[in-house]
């Protein structure tokens, strides 16, 4: 007996957190609307496309290939970062560099970034520093999947 | 002719509210769990807070595909949902909105039917309501619908039992089955102050009322039949606005629960202290009010009981968590029924210790 006027005094406290949260978010809606600043906001919503969360500084989301002076990437065909890559998003295919002490350059280097999760261990296993990751790209949305293999000309800007 | 006009103005009142529930669960939801809820949908860039919103989904479940599937008993899928629909939907012309007008010399009863068995009426309709459950889970030919049509049926009787054993003390109290006439009754005063109200003269029968009403609306702390997203539920061959009307279905009974407590527990369209000839305070106040605008008081009294009623419904639903198959059993069989016989001897012993 004494077990259950426990079980129905907690079902009732139950009901009257849920109603704090309502009655106090309700009043702050209320109070934005009437134009009091309260300087609490009524819900956590981050409205996306109109209101945006600033990203941090140190984010890193879309790939680029650095080049050399000369116009060429800088990338030598060695695979590590296609060794490296846990979702085995990208495909390099080597061909053979004009300059005898670069020995290899890629012919074709894809990124499938419908693939990629973006964890940056094609940027660390890379020796030549070929690869890099911008920040500040975050929408990186195509209407078909193919549309998101990033080429060596995308990759390159 | 004034009948057809007030069965139409009580559906038109019941699907505009139940219409606007579904807008108002979302937002009330968002709320309590600090979002912010539709607030999309807009007409050439109107947005009121998402208003327009259960239109939008009103015209995408038109526009989805009629699907029966091949195995099914097409003719029982199909009505199925009309089933649960309209035995919900029927019991609202017993509800009583208001008190009489006089419109243009002729009296009105704001009331579609005022039946002399109106509780039991009420009552009826809302069992019967089982069978749309059972037929839509049978005739989907499929497993899981059939377990949740049964887990609907068994949940529904059992709390059927506890529903009628805590309106019978109330009847005791109010020894009518009209219910104008409950509501008539309960706008005397208590002890010269206090609302003659249900929930005051039969504070349990109306926890066990508002108990076992919950389960009837099948919403989530009893959501056992549906359970949509883990126990597959008695609609999971529905789709588009057969599905709809499930749903709308379950809206509805949350209003007409609200209707019914209103009715029965929170005086109707009584307001405290409003007579006839306007409000009359038991300090000794008074403030003469003509007929009419005591009529439009008292209709807005009992559509903000409504309201308020959902409102507690909605925040019920989004505060607990479903219960186990036990459990429910638990709850109807060893807790609600014992409370709703308790309840009819102790208003039995009350009652001949008054007289």
């Amino acid at each position: 007996m004494r077990k259950a006027f426990g079980f129905v005094l907690e079902i009732l406290r139950g009901a009257l957190i849920t109603a704090r949260h309502f009655f106090v978010n309700m009043s702050l809606h209320i109070l934005k609307v009437l134009g009091v600043k309260t300087g609490r906001k009524g819900a956590a919503t981050i409205q996306y496309p109109e209101e945006r969360k600033p990203l941090a500084p140190r984010h890193r989301s879309l790939h680029r290939l650095t080049i050399r002076e000369d116009g060429r990437p800088r990338c030598v065909a060695c695979m590590l970062c296609v060794t490296v890559c846990p979702s085995e998003c990208i495909a390099v295919e080597a061909a053979e560099d004009p300059d005898p002490d670069i020995q290899k350059t890629p012919s074709s280097f894809t990124i499938d970034l419908s693939r990629c999760c973006f964890c940056g261990f094609c940027v660390e296993a890379c020796p030549e520093d070929a690869i890099r990751m911008d920040t500040g790209f975050i929408e990186l949305a195509e209407s078909h999947r193919t549309d998101l293999n990033y080429g060596l000309e995308r990759l390159r800007k | 002719m004034i009948s057809a006009v007030k069965t139409l103005g009580a559906l038109v009142w019941l699907l505009t509210l139940t219409l606007y529930l579904t807008w108002a669960e979302r937002k009330e939801s968002a709320i309590i769990q600090d979002r912010i809820g539709a607030n999309r949908a807009s007409i050439f860039g109107i947005r009121v807070w998402g208003l327009f919103q259960p239109l939008a989904d009103a015209v995408k479940m038109m526009f989805k595909e009629d699907f029966v599937p091949a195995f099914a008993d097409k003719t029982l899928h199909t009505l199925a949902p009309f089933l649960s629909f309209f035995f919900v939907a029927v019991t609202i012309a017993a509800i009583p909105f208001g008190p009489d007008v006089l419109i243009g010399g002729r009296v009105i009863s704001l009331q579609v039917l005022d039946l002399s068995t109106g509780l039991v009426f009420v009552l009826a309709m809302l069992s019967l309501g089982v069978y749309g459950i059972l037929v839509s889970g049978w005739a989907s030919r499929n497993r899981f619908t059939l377990l949740g049509g049964m887990r609907g049926a068994a949940q529904l009787i059992s709390c059927e039992v506890a529903l009628g054993l805590s309106l019978v003390g109330l009847l005791m109290v109010f020894p009518t089955l009209r219910l104008r006439e409950i509501v008539a009754g309960q706008g005397r005063l208590l002890f010269g102050f206090l609302p003659g109200w249900g929930i005051f003269l039969q504070p349990l029968g109306f926890a066990v009322f508002f108990i076992a009403a919950l389960a009837e609306t099948k919403r989530v702390p009893f959501d056992l039949p549906e359970g949509e997203s883990e126990i597959i539920g008695f609609f999971a061959e529905y789709g588009g606005l057969k599905w709809g009307m499930f749903m709308m279905t379950d809206f509805m009974e949350v209003v007409i629960i609200s209707c019914l407590a209103a009715t029965l527990y929170f005086g109707g369209w009584q307001v405290p202290w409003l007579e006839p000839g306007g409000f009359r305070f038991p300090w000794g106040g008074e403030w003469v009010l003509p007929r009419a605008p005591v009529a439009v008081i008292q209709v807005a009294a009992f559509n903000l009981k409504v309201v308020f009623l959902c409102w507690l419904q909605i925040l019920i639903r989004w505060t607990y968590p479903r219960l186990r198959y036990d459990q429910l059993m638990d709850v109807g069989w060893k807790a609600l029924v014992p409370l709703g016989l308790f309840n009819i001897i102790g208003t039995g012993v009350l009652l001949s210790l008054v007289k």
